[in-house]
């Protein structure tokens, strides 16, 4: 049962419909809403945004578990969804980092601090002492992993000893160093261990119901919290055994703010004395939970958009302009074969960006350079494919035979070559992930499926188009194929 | 017919002399390591009036960083290699209020940091990266050639030429990096890969033809086999580079400037990967079946001898 080219050609003319409607920009044509998805997703060096590595800094003696490290990831995953990114990237890489891409986000300062900071929150028990903003204090909580979130521990246990347990050490190692803007500095590597009394933790940020960004009676944006039902009558306790006494609201081991109890309270506060945004940022890292183990910035990448954008048009000028150079080629020196080619290339290209789209790829320069590279790289089978008809023709092969032969002969060329292009996009792919995820990952991605399309087009169809063509005997003369009739040998038809 | 194979060793003299500079220039100076790879912070920033570098490396000396470099370019852009440099830091914004204040307001237009460990990790990964390519590829085609006598042979004469196309590329970028400042980068190191798959991409569409002439007995020598093939092979590899070449030229000129240096290493790697095709992997399988190097050995034994 033999496929007839024209029902391949029905196939090919329904699938160039189809990549084309998704080509389309926005939602043209679209009646049923079904493109609403299908977007370009647009790299990090091409719309701008921020690429980090944070790596874990356990304190000393501990280890990184598989286990918290995803529970880490999960929490930043929190932040960043409260940060109205569009199309984040947050992964685990290797054992102790975690890779965070906000594309379009243009604070990188404000990513960082958002990111990296610890939160854990505490109110502690000032033993009448008035702190001041920005003190660092010992207290008696540790850094409380999301995991151990049952909040009876501390409470009610006087001044315990400062050291021994893995959760003052941890507490310790994740120390900020001292600043008077609270929000502003992020937690890394402080090494100074505050000296000094060990203050009592009376809630912590596990015992937190929510946060949320407010106002206060002053009309100062603050933020509010709630606390958990059991919590709440340890607090309304402790709050009403010490009215007229202050109390200190720490982060991260500082003190952000200090007040004197005025009433006995029992499951809503507020934390005052912030910025606006320091009040959005707070919110948002206390609802994420605290992170499990404090993390540094190892690697960053920020790119403004001014330089995503030139980029991009620069790259569609030099691909319209390779493209050009490549059919003109092509028609100069194949002729008709040579015409099919270059339709067959536009529809190639036409199904690679429906697939950029469909999968989706992230389109990066290296990417569009990828694109455009395999651009040379389609017209490859079909040269070898026409070289090969050319042969055949040469030796005086009937047409129809000579393009039959020249497919078959080429195959196993065009299928053995490409392999081993795949082959080092996949291992450009794995190398990709390490470096910079999706500027690298864009290019073995964009480069393995252009040579994987171009496959397809080069066997399926240029052949359906050279066969549909040939049974017109208008084509019939060798000179569409670039051949002068004295070139052809002249021991016609000897078969084979 | 052309004669390709009979001067063989005109094409291994002529590889050697583009290779030999290169990698002198490498054994002297090495490449020129980005921040990719050895730690360190790439400041990229648009001032709002023309600057010198010097200007900006005093301002950096006078906040502790005596080792920076500073390159400008078109539209007012400066370009500053330092030491890493943490975004959000402290030491961040006091920087960037101290050329603020000196050079007045500016749009950065991006900031690249890499810890030093990381840095050497990711070094690592590059040379695997390389490594694992080279054998894939080699089991690859060996599997492609099963059929063959030899197919280990076809493999290493494709790895051969293909070494011959990184070396070309790593020599010549050694140079530039000593001579126009040149770096090497992770994208450097994906231009590799690529050259290496089209490198032996083109070396097996020529072998292709060679096993297919061989099971034709297409001629009645080995040796004239393979030039046969190569005469075959040689319009379709021309102009498959010469289309590849057009579209990377494109890039090249109007791509702009954060990839130019990419597509430079791939458009050599491609030139060169076509001509180690053509030149080195064929005429080295004829090498090897010919016993050529066996014959030196034995005729250089045989001069020894009487002496």
């Amino acid at each position: 049962m033999r496929i007839r080219p024209w029902q391949t050609l029905i196939v090919i003319v329904l699938l160039s419909l189809a990549a084309i409607w998704v080509d389309l920009p926005g939602q043209r044509l679209d009646p049923f809403g079904w493109k609403r998805n299908i977007t370009v997703r647009q790299g990090l060096d091409l719309q701008g945004g921020i690429q980090l590595v944070l790596q874990a800094r356990p304190p000393a003696g501990t280890v990184v578990t598989q286990e918290v490290l995803e529970g880490t990831r999960d929490t930043i995953e929190r932040r960043v969804n409260g940060l109205g990114v569009s199309e984040p990237v947050i992964q685990t890489r290797g054992n102790d980092q975690i890779l965070v891409e906000l594309p379009g986000f243009q604070d990188p300062e404000r990513a960082v601090r958002v990111l990296q900071r610890t939160a854990l929150l505490e109110i502690i028990d000032t033993q009448g002492q008035f702190l001041p903003v920005g003190t660092i204090v010992n207290t008696t909580a540790g850094p409380a992993p999301e995991a151990n979130a049952t909040p009876t521990p501390t409470a009610g246990t006087a001044t315990p000893t400062a050291s021994a347990t893995a959760a003052s050490s941890a507490a310790a190692g994740a120390t900020p160093q001292a600043t008077t803007t609270p929000g502003a500095t992020p937690t890394p590597e402080a090494t100074a261990t505050p000296s000094g009394p060990v203050y009592e933790t009376i809630i912590t940020g596990a015992d937190l119901k929510d946060a949320y960004p407010t106002t206060d009676q002053f009309g100062n944006l603050v933020v509010g919290f709630e606390l958990k039902p059991e919590a709440a009558d340890r607090f309304y306790q402790y709050t009403s055994t010490h009215i007229g006494q202050p109390m200190s609201i720490v982060v991260d081991k500082q003190v952000i703010n200090t007040a004197t109890i005025r009433d006995a309270i029992r499951d809503r506060g507020i934390i005052q004395g912030l910025s606006a945004q320091e009040v959005r940022d707070l919110a948002l890292q206390l609802k994420s939970g605290a992170l499990a183990v404090p993390l540094e910035v190892v690697q960053s990448r920020t790119v403004g958009p001014t330089l995503g954008q030139d980029s991009i048009q620069k790259s569609i000028i030099a691909g319209l302009v390779g493209l050009g150079l490549v059919a003109l080629f092509m028609i100069l020196y194949y002729r008709l074969p040579g015409v099919i080619s270059v339709i067959a290339l536009l529809l190639y290209t036409a199904y690679v960006f429906a697939l950029f789209k469909l999968i989706p790829v992230v389109l990066t320069l290296p990417g569009i350079a990828g694109f455009i590279l395999s651009i040379g790289m389609a017209v490859d089978a079909n040269v070898l494919i026409f070289a090969r008809i050319r042969e055949e023709l040469r030796l005086g092969r009937p047409i129809a035979r000579a393009i039959e032969e020249g497919f078959n002969h080429a195959w196993p060329s065009i299928r053995d070559s490409n392999i081993s292009t795949m082959i080092s996009c996949m291992i450009l792919f794995w190398f990709g992930r390490y470096v910079g995820a999706t500027i690298i990952q864009g290019f073995a991605l964009t480069l393995f499926i252009g040579v994987a399309v171009s496959m397809f087009t080069a066997i399926v169809v240029t052949r359906t188009f050279l066969r549909l063509l040939l049974t017109r005997p208008f084509f019939r003369d060798v000179r569409w194929y670039g051949i002068a009739p004295s070139q052809v040998a002249t021991a016609q038809a000897t078969g084979d | 017919m052309l004669d390709l194979v009979g001067k063989r060793y005109y094409w291994f003299l002529l590889s050697f002399l583009v290779i030999v500079p290169g990698l002198i220039s490498l054994a002297v100076h090495g490449l020129r390591l980005s921040i990719d790879f050895t730690g360190g912070s790439l400041w990229e920033l648009r001032m709002s009036r023309p600057v010198q570098p010097g200007e900006v490396r005093q301002v950096l000396a006078q906040h502790g960083i005596d080792d920076a470099i500073v390159q400008t370019a078109d539209n007012n852009v400066v370009l500053i290699r330092m030491r890493e440099l943490k975004e959000g830091s402290p030491e961040k914004n006091q920087l960037a209020q101290a050329l603020r204040d000196t050079f007045g307001d500016f749009t950065e237009l991006r900031l690249e940091s890499v810890g030093p460990t990381l840095g050497i990790a990711i070094r690592n990964r590059a040379i695997a990266a390389v490594a694992l390519t080279t054998l894939g590829i080699l089991g690859y085609i060996a599997w492609a050639f099963r059929n063959t006598n030899n197919p280990f042979l076809y493999g290493i004469a494709a790895i051969i030429a293909m070494l011959h196309d990184v070396a070309v590329v790593v020599g010549i970028f050694s140079i530039l990096g000593w001579l126009r400042g040149v770096e090497v980068d992770a994208l450097f190191v994906t231009a590799l890969l690529t050259v290496i798959g089209f490198s032996v991409h083109d070396t097996i569409v020529v072998f292709d033809r060679i096993r297919e002439n061989l099971a034709r007995r297409a001629a009645p020598t080995f040796e004239e086999i393979v030039n046969y093939s190569l005469v075959q092979t040689l319009v379709r590899s021309l102009n498959t580079s010469l289309t590849v070449v057009f579209t990377l030229l494109a890039l090249y000129l109007f791509g702009g400037e954060t990839i130019r240096t990419f597509v430079l290493a791939l458009l050599i790697g491609i030139i060169s990967g076509t001509y180690s095709s053509i030149f080195n992997a064929s005429q080295i399988v004829v090498v090897w079946e010919n016993r050529e190097l066996h014959r030196l050995f034995a005729r250089l034994r045989g001069q020894h001898a009487p002496a």
